[in-house]
């Protein structure tokens, strides 16, 4: 298959300006037995819902993403992070669909999470803030669907960390979705998945102005979290993509301190990374992330028995983090279910980050599973 | 999509393909099906349009697009290691037309078919049909045909097998054949089957 094409002008295919959206409800019970007070959930919505409510699909992002999905920020000149697939005519089209773009609690990006404010304190919760599970980001993006009064979602997709919380989603509420899309992901990391997450997490733990989580704005364990990203990028790309874009060239830019342009775009990569993301909420959704665990081989079977939706499964063979293995494991399990699956592996070179770019395979496939839904029912 | 010739609603009518209505006709609305090398899906949505319970593994990835555009359920894989998972006598029937030829371990997948499905279907290009053996023995080559359009360094198919070849392996396995038929291009036929026929067909159970 051919390498994702340069994106043309899709002007008329953008969903326009968009904001952020926060949905403040009285709380959240966690799987822990712990309680979120208040629960703030933030979101963004492309398209109208409806007179039925029979048309929305609930897009989750991965570890560092966020509600920001497609148009554009008064102001920005970067869409949201899954333009190439949401707007007028495109795979998730909007002049068809109601996407609902949530974000996930425990990150920083508006929701609650280790940001937020404490109330019995008046401070950031900081490292005080609840362990939150993958179920737990999912309990609260039910709460926000049911906040539109739609008692079944058309589809929930997601890629990697997206891709669980799909998986999450047609195991926690059978009933509440006709179609998941799980994309480079998994029923649960294996000891390297983990292993990357914990070298990123040793990294935060080892700044020192980490100081047990609790820092102030000016003395953030900036270092660590780079450091964490440095790692995290490595593995969303591959081999191929790496040795294309980079080479052995010297370094771009001002960044000196590399004796290679691998290097110095990773250096970047950190240093931007610091300034839209919290170190604390990278710890606890990769805990999220390596504690999510629907089980391999029979335990996943069992663990998918009850599912009703749908399923289609897209893995990249040149994604070595989320290897397409894992994806395979999820459909034998469906199928082993009777549960209709379509599982498909895409040739595109880019590692684990594939799902996000542009691909006119994914785009196809992507489409017409949402629209065969109905003759696809006959099961 | 590069390939837009195909559209998302078949109009082909396979009915005239011998193979495929008689494949039809010997499953029921309800039962549930794998296809194994499945294809562009035609006869998944075929079947499917009869009310069966269909999915397909195909590995070519043209092939796994354009099922999903047909609204079927595929996996994208190879059937030599595709098969462990399922369980025994999951499904009614495990068809693979005209797959097994090209398949690494014929043996050991018509085993897994055996006990994964009820009924196992299989189709194969015919290696004893007349024009096959005259070809050979007039022009010395391998043979090129209507069903094996290759050439000894391209194509696809790692094994040749008759009719009567297939009978022989039933036997020494103790597999039970249900049901043969033979094919030309247009229909059934009953006269000299290995001398005339050009597709073979056999149902086979475990026995």
């Amino acid at each position: 298959m051919p390498t994702p094409e340069k994106r043309e002008s899709t002007d008329n295919q953008s969903v326009g300006i968009v904001e952020t959206k926060i949905l403040k409800l009285a709380s959240l019970t966690l799987d822990n037995g712990e309680s979120l007070v208040p629960l703030e959930l933030a979101y963004e919505t492309y398209g109208e819902l409806s007179a039925k409510k029979d048309n929305a699909i609930l897009v989750c992002h991965a570890l560092s993403g966020d509600a920001h999905a497609a148009g554009y920020h008064r102001g920005d000149k970067k869409p949201g992070y899954w333009d190439f697939y949401i707007g007028p005519g495109k795979a998730f089209d909007t002049n068809k669909y109601f996407i609902i773009s949530s974000n996930v609690i425990g990150g920083c990006k508006g929701s609650s999470g280790p940001l937020s404010i404490n109330e019995k304190t008046g401070l950031p919760f900081q490292s005080a803030f609840p362990f939150v599970s993958i179920a737990d980001m999912v309990n609260a993006q039910e709460k926000l669907v049911s906040h539109f009064g739609i008692t079944q979602l058309f589809a929930v997709v997601g890629g990697s960390m997206g891709g669980m919380q799909a998986l999450q989603w047609s195991v926690a509420h059978p009933d509440k979705l006709r179609n998941c899309i799980v994309m480079a992901s998994t029923s649960e990391h294996s000891a390297q998945q983990i292993a990357f997450n914990e070298v990123g997490r040793q990294a935060i733990l080892s700044d020192p102005n980490w100081n047990n989580g609790v820092y102030s704005n000016d003395r953030r364990p900036s270092k660590g979290l780079a450091l964490a990203r440095m790692v995290g990028h490595i593995t969303y790309l591959s081999d191929e993509m790496m040795r294309e874009k980079f080479g052995r060239n010297p370094p771009k830019g001002n960044i000196q301190s590399a004796d290679f342009a691998v290097g110095s775009y990773l250096i970047h990569q950190g240093e931007s990374f610091v300034d839209r993301f919290d170190a604390n909420s990278y710890i606890y959704v990769t805990k999220a992330l390596d504690h999510f665990s629907l089980g391999i081989g029979k335990e996943l079977t069992k663990a998918l028995a009850n599912v009703k939706c749908r399923f289609l499964v897209v893995a990249y063979t040149s994604d070595w983090l989320y290897p397409p293995y894992q994806s395979e494991e999820i459909v034998k399990s469906l199928e082993v279910n009777a549960i209709p699956v379509s599982f498909v592996e895409l040739n595109n070179p880019a590692g684990h980050d594939s799902f996000l770019l542009p691909s006119s395979e994914q785009d196809s496939i992507l489409r017409d599973f949402l629209s065969s839904t109905d003759e696809g029912m006959v099961f | 999509m590069k390939n837009n010739t195909i559209k998302n609603h078949i109009d082909l009518d396979l009915t005239h393909r011998p193979d495929i209505s008689y494949i039809a006709k010997l499953i029921q609305t309800g039962e549930r099906v794998l296809d194994l090398g499945c294809g562009y899906g035609e006869l998944m949505w075929l079947l499917k349009r009869q009310g069966v319970r269909v999915q397909g593994i195909e590995k070519d990835d043209r092939c796994i697009i354009q099922c999903v555009k047909r609204g079927l359920y595929v996996h994208h894989g190879d059937i030599d290691d595709g098969l462990q998972h399922h369980l025994d006598k999951s499904f009614d029937f495990v068809i693979l037309n005209q797959t097994i030829q090209q398949t690494l371990n014929p043996g050991e997948i018509i085993k897994e078919c055996l006990r994964i499905g009820k009924k196992v279907i299989i189709v194969f290009p015919n290696f004893s049909h007349w024009q096959i053996r005259f070809s050979i023995m007039i022009s010395g080559k391998t043979p090129v045909t209507d069903l094996m359009p290759f050439h000894w360094y391209d194509t696809p198919n790692l094994h040749y097998l008759s009719n009567t070849d297939f009978a022989d392996f039933c036997e020494i396995q103790s597999i039970k054949v249900l049901k043969t038929a033979s094919f030309n291009q247009k229909r059934e036929i009953h006269f000299l089957p290995n001398f005339f026929a050009k597709l073979t067909l056999f149902v086979i159970q475990s026995d």
